[in-house]
């Protein structure tokens, strides 16, 4: 479904990712684990493309997303859950959502999604006429996660959505992670939480300063004695 | 009483047509941290515009706001393309200069056109007023505060309901966040210059009966704009409106209890004052 090939990127004089090779398949969940400043979210926003690969390419079913534009992206199917939620503060939890379903694709199903994205979070059906710069933590993670659903994703790309959240929120926001792939989007998610993150994903990347050091199932990468050395504290 | 509530009612008329300006300033300035020092300028194109419109097709100033909110509208979109777009995210300093030449090169455009002299609108209303229990309100003062009360109520619908209004605050508040949604923020940008260059037109052609037109005429409304959002709080549209007419009001008291030389140092006392209590203005909140 989504393939990146050789990708490189610097910002300025730094480099930041080396020859970067990845696949996401068609209803995976799939991993990219690493510590700070791996490269992790940099890899994501160059799919995103809010910033542009310096060489390498990243195809989206076939297609080369080169040149495209972030709204272009978007329009294609690939949706980020960026990290930090960045909710729009200064509005209400329905109009986020409602800018979830911005693009014109995804406007005649808004009234369907936003009963779906309540049923899933009944805390936010609670509170949508609250702004979102109001909410806790854990709150604006699941706005986040229900806006990005709201444009029909069929690629999500999550970054870091248990940064931050008390141990009860990171249990809910992975196992709604798992419910959103059983739904059959297809899902990229990046984490510091090794453990939870491997547990639940199909196929997992490590990445160490900006490159890809490891691959496999995130069942073997849970097995890995550089992994259990490095992330895992074992 | 009659001479407070006088002025009063006049501050609260001219302060209609400031809140307007200032309006057009802070929705540039929130979508694209952009400060835009060609605003007077602008506006100072928009009161050309209402002028040729009068004297050359007998078309009603009031009546023209119909074809300067859109050509306007145009020539804002078209600036930014141009020229805005360009220096987005670069250093606070380009992006000044940027604006204070693209206000020069309007203002001494409109010397070579049309010499500096000045020049006046003149309508059968020009000076006729309403009375009412004493007190007499301008007929031109009044008509533009109606004008610009329904433009603003206008644009706040716009702003709060529609989709594209929506995405225009949505790139005002996170532009990444925005690009994220699929909302392309170049075309909002595009938007919402063209929009706040509407608006400043717009001010320029409620004016042009009642003042002066001259090519300068914008630097002093550059200014108070400036102080306008400030004083309301840099990006917000309500702190512009109530900017705008806290502006009229103390410039209008002041010259009618001071003196109008002094108006204006009345008028930046208030402004100092407020930014002491409140830096980041009446309705700011402060940004990091």
């Amino acid at each position: 479904m989504l393939t990146i090939n050789k990708l490189n990127f610097s910002y300025g004089d730094l480099k930041v990712l080396w020859d970067i090779d990845l696949q996401v398949n068609e209803g995976e969940i799939v991993t990219v684990v690493g510590a700070n400043g791996a490269g992790k979210s940099t890899t994501l926003k160059n799919i995103s493309h809010l910033v542009r690969p310096t060489s390498g390419t990243i195809t989206f079913n076939g297609q080369n997303l080169h040149g495209l534009e972030s709204h272009q992206v978007v329009e294609r199917g690939i949706v980020q859950v960026p990290e930090g939620r960045k909710i729009f503060p200064e509005m209400t939890v329905l109009e986020n959502l409602r800018m979830g379903s911005y693009i014109q694709s995804a406007r005649k199903d808004r009234e369907a999604n936003v009963e779906r994205v309540f049923g899933m979070f009944p805390r936010l059906k609670e509170r949508e006429k609250q702004l979102g710069g109001t909410m806790s933590g854990g709150e604006q993670q699941m706005l986040a996660i229900a806006r990005g659903l709201m444009a029909n994703p069929k690629l999500l790309l999550m970054d870091e959505p248990s940064l931050g959240l008390s141990p009860l929120f990171v249990k809910i926001i992975f196992e709604i992670i798992q419910e959103i792939n059983r739904q059959g989007v297809t899902i990229l998610l990046v984490e510091q939480n090794v453990f939870q993150s491997l547990k639940i994903a199909h196929r997992a990347y490590v990445l160490e300063t900006g490159r890809v050091v490891l691959s496999g199932t995130g069942a073997d990468l849970l097995d890995d004695e550089h992994v259990k050395k490095a992330f895992l504290g074992m | 009483m009659i001479l407070f509530l006088q002025s009063l009612i006049s501050g609260i008329l001219i302060g209609g047509v400031y809140a307007l300006i200032g309006i057009g300033l802070t929705i540039i300035f929130g979508v694209m941290r952009v400060i835009n020092f060609a605003h007077g300028d602008i506006m100072m194109v928009g009161m050309y515009m209402t002028y040729f419109l009068f004297t050359l097709f007998g078309i009603d100033p009031f009546v023209s706001v119909l074809i300067t909110i859109p050509m306007m509208f145009i020539f804002g979109g078209i600036m930014q393309k141009l020229f805005i777009n360009r220096i987005l995210g670069s250093l606070p300093q380009n992006q000044i200069l940027l604006t204070i030449g693209l206000g020069l090169i309007m203002s001494n455009s409109a010397m070579l056109a049309f010499t500096s002299d000045y020049k006046i609108l003149t309508t059968s209303y020009s000076s006729s007023s309403y009375r009412l229990a004493g007190l007499s309100i301008s007929k031109p003062l009044a008509i533009s505060f109606l004008i610009t009360v329904a433009i603003t109520a206008i644009l706040y619908w716009f702003l709060m309901r529609t989709d594209t209004g929506q995405a225009i605050r949505a790139t005002a508040q996170d532009r990444e966040a925005a690009q994220l949604m699929g909302i392309n923020v170049k075309r909002m940008s595009v938007l919402a210059f063209g929009i706040g260059s509407a608006m400043a037109g717009t001010a320029g052609a409620l004016i042009s009966p009642t003042y002066y037109i001259f090519p300068q005429v914008g630097s002093a409304f550059t200014l108070k704009a400036f102080v306008i959002t400030v004083l309301g709080g840099m990006g917000s549209i309500v702190g512009a409106t109530l900017g705008g007419v806290i502006i009229g009001v103390v410039e209008s008291m002041g010259a009618a209890y001071i003196s109008s030389d002094w108006k204006d140092v009345v008028v930046f006392t208030i402004f100092l004052l407020v930014l002491l209590i409140k830096p980041s203005g009446l309705m700011g909140t402060s940004r990091t």
